[in-house]
């Protein structure tokens, strides 16, 4: 444990982002964020837990990855969909995870979908918020199916279906008209596709694909790209350029191949056989 | 109560972006004018189905793209002088005529500006196809081809280079040429809006392609295009079409 430092307060030193924030202020724009401007949903179900998200990740209005993956790996049994800066989900989830195995270790039982939770609550409320991650979180463990979302300040929620990102609300209206107790799987995994489908084609933030994932006590299947309703149409024009279309000003050929010759000095030469 | 002893301030904005994008590419008696038919605001769309592109004359066709509410009163507002002048003088106004009205329309407006950009495409008089862009208020120039709205950073660069053959060396012992025929130029602006539609979130769901024909030319290939449509109204003189297609929805 290291001791109280003379220097610094106790607690987190936010010194850097009130610099950002004056930096701001002043016209200096910090670095855009690939944002994972997203539709991810969560679901409970008969026999476990459903994750589902789609697969567009954006920087402003442009698309940046057409096919992202946003439902991340905790533990075999616990997985977390992100929305929001897509490093701090990455990292976020990333570094959750490692904790969970090393607890898994530590302990010698496997860990349970709460203690992820608090972990990620606690370490997202300790950044209060400077950490973009809205998450869904879900997993199997010996207390049964659990899910929860995780607001970037750190507040949570227990719910039996839930959403988050920008498409949050197109796939809420779809689980508030269709979400029952005791779904099958199939029921299960239509309805995540059908509240996923609504946020890719609703919200501008959400696109592509359906990424989904089934949880059960005995087994995880992650469905990358269960669905794909936006296949990319075929180009009108092939648009290959003759060799010889870039100018060039000067041109100046190099040989790469370096002779060099070696004189031995004194001695006799070493034995390299 | 508010206290009126400290200064208070009040704002409304008037204006808001509608997303989309419209380009128009002239040809040597031919002219292309297109845009998409998505209107959003923030990351909701409005509608699928908003077009951006109206038939003015027989030969000329407009393209708005910006302010939404603007953009369909401008076009209300030009229609209406056309007709004046359909009145007064029992012929369409020319295209160059055109270009030059909108220039004072918007002109008018310096400093409560419509806030859109508009693309002009058609038939000169001399029976050159011809497209006129302009900026929100009214500094407009004759182009051969010009692209606007959200995804103009994404579009303007791909027609510079296969249009203007931008960055382009050609073959030796040959030239660019100065003018392409038209299923070249129709297959250049489907593959833009496709590609718009892939990268920007703002571009989709359909696209509405018109074709203007100088008078007396024949379809030059466009017989075999699908989901093509005349808007011709009269007789004897430039033909104007247009092209419907699908584009992706999410």
């Amino acid at each position: 444990m290291p001791s109280a430092s003379p220097y610094h307060g106790p607690g987190f030193d936010f010194s850097n982002a009130v610099r950002n924030s004056f930096l701001q202020e002043k016209g200096i724009p910090l670095p855009k964020a690939t944002s994972t401007g997203t539709t991810i949903v969560g679901c409970i179900y008969k026999d476990g837990v459903i994750l589902g998200a789609d697969t567009r990740a954006t920087e402003g209005p442009i698309v940046a990855d057409k096919n992202c993956e946003k439902i991340h790996f905790i533990t075999e049994s616990i997985r977390c969909c992100g929305a929001g800066t897509a490093a701090d989900t990455e990292f976020t989830t990333a570094s959750i995870s490692s904790n969970m195995e090393l607890h898994a270790l530590s302990t010698g039982r496997q860990p349970r979908v709460v203690t992820a939770m608090t972990m990620l609550k606690q370490y997202l409320f300790r950044h209060q918020g400077h950490i973009g991650a809205a998450l869904v979180l879900g997993g199997v463990d010996a207390t049964g199916p659990h899910l929860f979302t995780v607001a970037p300040h750190g507040s949570t929620d227990k719910l039996p279906y839930v959403t988050m990102g920008s498409g949050s609300l197109a796939a809420m209206a779809v689980f508030e008209t269709g979400w029952k107790p005791n779904m099958n799987r199939e029921e299960g995994l239509a309805l995540v596709t059908a509240a996923i489908s609504a946020g890719i084609f609703n919200d501008l933030g959400s696109g592509s694909n359906v990424d989904a994932c089934v949880i059960t006590a005995t087994h995880t299947e992650m469905l990358r790209n269960f669905v794909k309703p936006n296949e990319r149409v075929e180009k009108e024009r092939k648009y290959g350029f003759r060799r010889g279309t870039t100018a060039w000003k000067t041109e100046n050929i190099r040989s790469l191949v370096v002779s060099e010759e070696v004189t031995p000095v004194g001695g006799e030469a070493m034995d390299t056989d | 109560m508010a206290s009126l002893a400290h200064p208070q301030q009040r704002q409304f904005n008037p204006y808001s972006e509608n997303g989309g994008t419209i380009l128009a590419i002239a040809g040597a008696d031919f002219s292309v004018i297109a845009g998409d038919t998505r209107q959003s605001e923030g990351y909701s769309i409005q509608t699928r189905y908003a077009p951006k592109v109206f038939r003015l004359t027989d030969r000329a066709v407009l393209a708005v793209n910006g302010f939404a509410a603007d953009g369909n009163m401008f076009v209300k507002k030009v229609k209406q002088r056309l007709e004046w002048y359909r009145h007064a003088h029992a012929k369409d106004m020319p295209l160059r005529a055109i270009a030059r009205l909108i220039q004072t329309m918007l002109y008018a407006r310096r400093f409560f500006p419509y806030y859109v950009y508009n693309i002009l495409g058609g038939i000169e008089e001399d029976g050159t196809g011809a497209v006129y862009s302009f900026d929100p208020v009214g500094s407009y120039e004759r182009e051969a081809c010009r692209a606007a709205g959200a995804a103009s950073s994404l579009v303007q660069p791909f027609l510079d280079n296969q249009i203007y053959f931008k960055n382009q060396r050609p073959a030796p012992g040959t030239s660019h040429p100065v003018h392409l025929p038209l299923p070249t130029v129709l297959s250049i602006v489907i593959d833009s809006f496709t590609s718009a539609t892939e990268r920007h979130i703002e571009v989709g769901d359909g696209l509405e392609i018109y074709v203007v024909l100088a008078k007396g030319r024949n379809l030059q290939g466009l017989e075999g295009i699908r989901g093509m449509q005349e808007l011709t109204v009269t007789e004897d003189g430039e033909r104007v079409f247009v092209v419907r297609r699908e584009l992706k929805k999410d």
